[in-house]
């Protein structure tokens, strides 16, 4: 599904990606792990083309998508949140979502008929799946943090994406937000069959969902593999794991 | 849910009493607000809904008042022809010029729209041979309205009353087309946009692209409203496109408050009218001007029409 091939990064003379390499197969879901300045949420941006790469490639279902403009990834089937909340602030979650809808149903450029009634029922439909359908004429921007992220949520579920690009889902939650986000997400990326990958600090959380774990260190994909291989692994037990034990 | 008031319609149908008044300068004023509401309008799909500031909006009023007087007077051509050419060529500036602003944001961005209608300023104010230079283009011929005379209850009208409604009808229209336009899809991709251009890429939106389109349809209405302008005020001049011009409309759609459709039109009617009331008791209009916006600035943010609305949620809470 998703392939990544010998990525670098540089800024200025600060390699922030060096030689990341890594296959993810359809329905999987993987997490990368890594300290603050691991160059995570670069590699994110590298493969939602936030970024361009230095150097290596991003192949999306055997298509070469390395260095295309993002809106254009987000079509080909990638959905992404955040690490620092992004949403639509003074727009109604409704109105957040549903602009979503319209924009991946290629409604954008219709300026002719009321956006207010279009997609209503799916809107709707999708916001009850993340919780939010007593919200939906709040604004966005007023709501908590953690409704907040579930919006973001619903605008990258709104695309109907096969691959969903998590950056710290669960960032300055509380545990019990936490919790609850974690198996929000488990959920749909089970009904959706949603390929995932996300990153996340918190390891009970990491090993609770994912599939495959990937840990990067100073901009390396250090171990790559099953939760249980990634645990064992001495040097990662020597870099992260051992820095929390 | 609540029937939707077809607010264009009822706005127009009070408007146009005003030439039974009786009296020629309430036309005069009228003429000249809904011409400047169009104007502000205009500008607001790019302030209020898209969230680009621009500050050479003017460029594109000023094109258009070029153009259709260039054409009605140089070449006799007919107002009917005259006035959509001039929202059309607008619009193909503003599309050429917007084409390089969107590569920039925020005060960058303001900065080259500001350049590119001090541009047109200095070609409308030097070439003297099509633009008539620093003298202008003085006599524009009025539309034919005879056919309006012909109407019943209009036979009498003095030809400015006639020319007001027409005014009225066209600016109608043109509003109609603005607020189906901020009420479509296409409108809520452009408040995406404001909101988060960021997080609105990766919704699958082109953001240059929308901006630009936003551009181009802004760049057509004001051209539209310079069009009218130029024949309402009996000749068009380099001061259309100068940068006054541009902080002016800037002025009023602050003024009526930008987060709101009628806003800008409000802000041209108060500024317009304040402005004739004030020059009449006092030469210091500009400082009564800096005085408001100063204080819209640090207690009214939302404007005029901002400040009522919360005054109505205030008192329907009680």
């Amino acid at each position: 599904m998703l392939q990544v091939q010998d990525l670098h990064k540089r800024f200025g003379g600060f390699a922030a990606i060096s030689g990341v390499s890594f296959d993810l197969e359809k329905g999987v879901v993987m997490a990368i792990i890594g300290p603050n300045g691991a160059g995570k949420s670069t590699l994110f941006n590298l493969i939602t083309g936030h970024l361009e790469p230095s150097a290596g490639r991003v192949l999306l279902g055997g298509r070469d998508i390395t260095g295309a403009a993002p809106h254009a990834i987000c079509r080909l089937g990638v959905g992404r949140s955040f690490q620092r909340t992004n949403i639509f602030p003074h727009l109604s979650v409704f109105e957040c979502v549903q602009a979503a809808l319209l924009a991946h149903r290629g409604q954008g450029r219709n300026f002719w008929l009321r956006s207010e009634g279009l997609y209503r029922a799916e809107t709707m439909a999708l916001l009850a799946s993340l919780g939010l359908q007593d919200k939906a004429e709040s604004l966005a921007g007023e709501l908590s943090h953690g409704n907040q992220k579930q919006i973001e949520l619903g605008i990258a579920l709104a695309s109907d994406p096969d691959i969903l690009l998590l950056d710290e889902p669960t960032a300055g939650m509380s545990a019990v937000e936490t919790h609850e986000t974690i198996a929000l997400i488990a959920r749909i990326a089970r009904e959706r069959g949603l390929t995932l990958l996300f990153t996340e600090h918190d390891m009970a959380v990491v090993f609770s969902i994912a599939q495959r774990i990937g840990v990067l260190h100073q901009g390396r994909l250090i171990a790559e593999g099953d939760p249980q291989a990634v645990r064992a692994d001495p040097e990662v037990r020597r870099v992260y794991l051992g820095e929390r034990s | 849910m609540s029937r939707r008031i077809p607010w264009v319609l009822v706005v127009a149908l009070v408007a146009m009493w005003v030439p039974w008044l009786g009296s020629r300068f309430y036309t005069f004023l009228a003429t000249d607000i809904a011409i400047l509401a169009l104007f502000a309008l205009s500008l607001n799909l790019l302030l209020g809904y898209t969230g680009l500031v621009s500050f050479g909006h003017a460029a594109y009023f000023g094109i258009g008042a070029y153009t259709s007087a260039i054409l009605m007077k140089t070449h006799g051509v007919p107002f009917a022809l005259s006035f959509p050419a001039a929202g059309v060529v607008a619009a193909l500036f503003a599309l050429v010029f917007g084409f390089f602003c969107v590569r920039l944001t925020k005060i960058y961005f303001a900065m080259l729209t500001l350049a590119f209608a001090q541009i047109v300023w200095a070609i409308c104010f030097k070439w003297n041979d099509v633009t008539g230079g620093e003298q202008g283009l003085p006599n524009v011929p009025y539309p034919e309205l005879g056919w309006m005379a012909a109407i019943p209850g209009l036979g009498q009208m003095r030809a400015g009353d006639h020319f007001y409604l027409l005014v009225l009808a066209l600016v109608a229209v043109a509003v109609a087309a603005l607020r189906r336009i901020v009420a479509s899809p296409y409108g809520r991709m452009l408040t995406v946009i404001r909101e988060n251009p960021e997080r609105a890429e990766f919704i699958g939106i082109n953001v240059r692209l929308y901006q630009l389109s936003a551009f181009t349809a802004a760049g057509f209405f004001a051209g539209l409203a310079g069009a009218l302008f130029g024949i309402f005020n009996r000749g068009v001049f380099p001061d259309f496109a100068y940068w006054t011009k541009s902080a002016e409309v800037l002025i009023m759609t602050i003024l009526g408050g930008m987060g709101h459709f009628w806003g800008p039109a409000v802000g041209a009617m108060v500024l317009t009218l304040l402005n004739q009331q004030i020059t009449s008791y006092t030469e210091y209009w500009p400082l009564i001007l800096g005085t408001i916006l100063i204080v819209l600035l640090f207690g009214f943010r939302g404007g005029i029409v901002g400040a009522l609305a919360g005054l109505g949620r205030r008192l329907r809470r009680r």
